[in-house]
């Protein structure tokens, strides 16, 4: 097979294969609520709009595990900074008082400057080393947010925190004006449709990132630190691009949680078990695969909220749980769900749902056989 | 001026001998490390159910104070029966979930310990939430539970003032220092010391010696363990409360002692244990306590900047 025919139909290959099943999933999003609204509602609004969230922070992680192959354990704490960036910037008891918009905007720097502080010191280090600094990352930044409560108002977070805003026509006593329409908790759509959009941005930037110089320099080093350190890709460098990336983008994310949830909440609920979740939604989908994401971030999320939810509701209703016991609360059951689901996932299909084209049977610290043998035919 | 080395001394002593009880976790992981570069994210959790196990046989067999014979007795089959079950679940755990992994890339194993972390995590909810008296009846499953304190926390020296040494703190050393000297001397003097220590030099090279890894690999995991096992119960018996969440506290500082003193190392392990201790005890007595985990992560990335392979760790080259 010539270099040129290999290129040609693998190129449209990760074009169509991966762009129609995101297509897809998009049609489904759009047409979701009207859909509730002619067979029923379902109340399948809200955990859908949280499956955006989700998929926006997997979408982050991805780019430091899937495509630069870092372990990343602490993408939670760069969510926490956003929601408290973006809290402490528009909340009325703070000088800033900035409004959705532009905060939401200074979330992307605030989260990437984070990224930086933590990565450029650490990247240095061996995979798994890395991985426990992340994770004391973690740590770290939820204690720290906890214990200055002059400042974040420790475990009761701050609150209130303003919805989004959107220019808007508004018919008044002069015809049509140009206002700003606020978001409100009651209406669920505009948010809904908001998140979706915002959603769809980011998943198009990121497959042009992905397809662009940096997004090649971090596969290369993902494949082989050394070999790219050779064709004068500098490793440490970009990682640390990656590592910014993904804090931006789960800063963003964070910034959308407060907003939607109208306070910063605790910092208890940016802990391990979200960064966990994130790992969950990138592994179960598929490393470095932007549209294996999203499902991962379909499955997992889904999983938790809607499925799970939905099982012991049923049960309920049949009478076939009790309050006294500890299996009765779909809560108890939650950690041993996501635990088999992890080990049966590296047991019986460790690449995900949607394997990424490039690694396949690849791994950060050490690529297969067969993710060398892809990258030799590339250099071929 | 007196008071206050006092008062240093007296927080060294509760840093060194909560220090040995993490040395012995981080024994555990160590061991797991060095041989197949697994970070074993399970081991926490399992030394929480070692602590249940504890306590569940507490209430069955109504052990209630360590003295006399019977006392004795009951106390020395808690620790052992902790021991042989977190070892046991522990082999199960590598022969179930990790071997068929072992020529699979080590992230994927990484995520596979995660998983068996979870269902552990699991597991100890649904225990705690057994009918039993020992258990508070009908306080929920997920809220800590109070375990007896069988050996007081009697000074033995320093009763009236000078720095306290307690019943307790003799228990923990008691327990802890032979199990390490025994752990040192089976793996620098026996035969299956030196086949593990082969295993984790060369896992091929010792195969084609004619170690069986496999079987190798499962006594590491049974060895480590069982060590995790009697650390669970002495920690309990020092603390006060379990809950099941507390695999994830004591296995996260176990693990980072594990870390700062090199991981794969065993020195390094009690050393980095030894010095997580202290700087608890510093942080709890010198700072606030609500600072000490964030002093204690703070650490582990700055001795991780300056000794990229924790403190008696070898100064890895990255292979080609």
């Amino acid at each position: 097979m010539t270099r040129e025919r290999l290129r040609g139909t693998r190129r449209t290959r990760s074009a169509w294969g991966g762009g129609r099943l995101a297509l897809v999933l998009l049609l489904a999003a759009l047409l979701l609520p009207a859909a509730n609204h002619l067979v029923g509602d379902f109340g399948l609004l809200d955990p859908v709009k949280a499956i955006f969230l989700y998929a926006i922070l997997g979408l982050g992680l991805n780019v430091v595990m899937g495509f630069t192959g870092l372990l990343h354990l602490g993408i939670a704490a760069f969510m926490a900074i956003g929601v408290y960036a973006f809290a402490i910037l528009t909340a009325d008891i703070y000088p800033f008082q900035l409004g959705f918009w532009p905060a939401m905007f200074l979330t992307l720097p605030i989260g990437a400057a984070a990224g930086f502080l933590l990565g450029a010191p650490t990247l240095g280090l061996r995979g798994d080393y890395l991985a426990i600094v992340t994770l004391g990352f973690g740590e770290i930044t939820q204690d720290v947010l906890k214990n200055l409560d002059t400042i974040t108002n420790g475990t009761q977070g701050i609150n209130p925190v303003p919805p989004p805003t959107l220019p808007w026509f508004e018919h008044g006593d002069q015809g049509w004006m140009l206002t700003w329409y606020e978001f409100q908790k009651d209406a669920p759509l505009p948010w809904y449709y908001l998140f979706l959009a915002l959603l769809v941005i980011i998943v198009v930037l990121n497959r042009n990132l992905e397809h662009s110089r940096i997004g090649r320099a971090w596969m290369s080093v993902r494949e082989d630190d050394l070999a790219s350190k050779a064709m004068g890709i500098p490793p440490v460098r970009t990682k640390i691009l990656a590592f910014a990336t993904a804090a931006a983008l789960a800063a963003f994310a964070g910034g959308l949680w407060a907003s939607s949830l109208s306070s910063s909440g605790e910092p208890a609920n940016y802990d391990f078990q979200v960064s966990i979740l994130a790992l969950c939604i990138v592994i179960v989908g598929g490393m470095g695969n932007i549209t294996g994401v999203l499902i991962g971030a379909i499955a997992v999320s889904g999983a938790n909220d809607i499925v799970l939810q939905k099982l012991f509701e049923w049960m309920q209703q049949n009478g076939w749980t009790s309050t006294g016991s500890v299996f009765g609360s779909p809560n108890n059951w939650k950690f041993l769900m996501f635990g088999l689901a992890l080990i049966l996932m590296m047991r019986f299909k460790p690449d995900g749902l949607v394997p990424a084209r490039r690694r396949k049977g690849g791994a950060p610290a050490d690529p297969g056989p067969a993710a060398e043998s892809s990258s030799h035919e590339e250099a071929a | 001026m007196e008071k206050e080395i006092e008062y240093l001394l007296q927080l060294l002593v509760t840093g060194l001998s909560n220090g040995m009880i993490i040395a012995l976790v981080a024994i555990g992981y160590t061991m797991v490390y060095g041989i197949i570069e697994l970070i074993n994210w399970a081991h926490g959790d399992l030394c929480m159910l070692g602590a249940f196990l504890a306590l569940t046989l507490i209430g069955l067999l109504g052990i209630d104070s360590w003295t006399g014979p019977l006392g004795f007795a009951g106390l020395a089959l808690l620790l052992v029966t902790s021991a042989l079950f977190c070892g046991t679940l522990n082999l199960a755990i590598d022969a179930v979930a990790y071997r068929p992994l072992r020529r699979a890339p080590k992230l994927t194993l990484l995520v596979t310990a995660i998983g068996v972390s979870f269902v552990l995590v699991n597991v100890g909810l649904f225990w705690g939430g057994l009918p039993m008296d020992v258990f508070s009846g009908g306080v929920a499953a997920s809220a800590p539970k109070a375990f007896p304190p069988l050996v007081p926390a009697t000074p033995l020296i320093g009763a009236e003032e000078g720095v306290r040494i307690t019943l307790r703190d003799v228990l923990i050393v008691a327990v802890t220092l032979p199990l390490m000297l025994a752990l040192w001397w089976l793996v620098r003097c026996t035969k299956l010391g030196k086949a593990m220590r082969a295993v984790a030099q060369n896992p091929t090279a010792a195969s084609l010696m004619g170690i069986d890894t496999d079987r190798v690999v499962g006594a590491t995991f049974f060895i480590g363990g069982a060590l995790g096992g009697f650390g669970s119960v002495v920690y309990a018996l020092n603390n006060g409360t379990i809950s099941f969440q507390l695999g994830y506290r004591v296995g996260m500082d176990a693990f980072v002692a594990a870390v700062i003193g090199g991981i794969g190392s065993l020195p390094g392990a009690v050393l980095g244990g030894l010095l997580i201790g202290i700087a608890r005890s510093m942080s709890d007595g010198y700072l606030e306590t609500r600072w000490t985990n964030t002093l204690v992560f703070a650490l582990l990335i700055v001795i991780l900047i300056f000794r990229p392979s924790g403190l008696l760790g070898l100064r890895m080259k990255e292979k080609v």
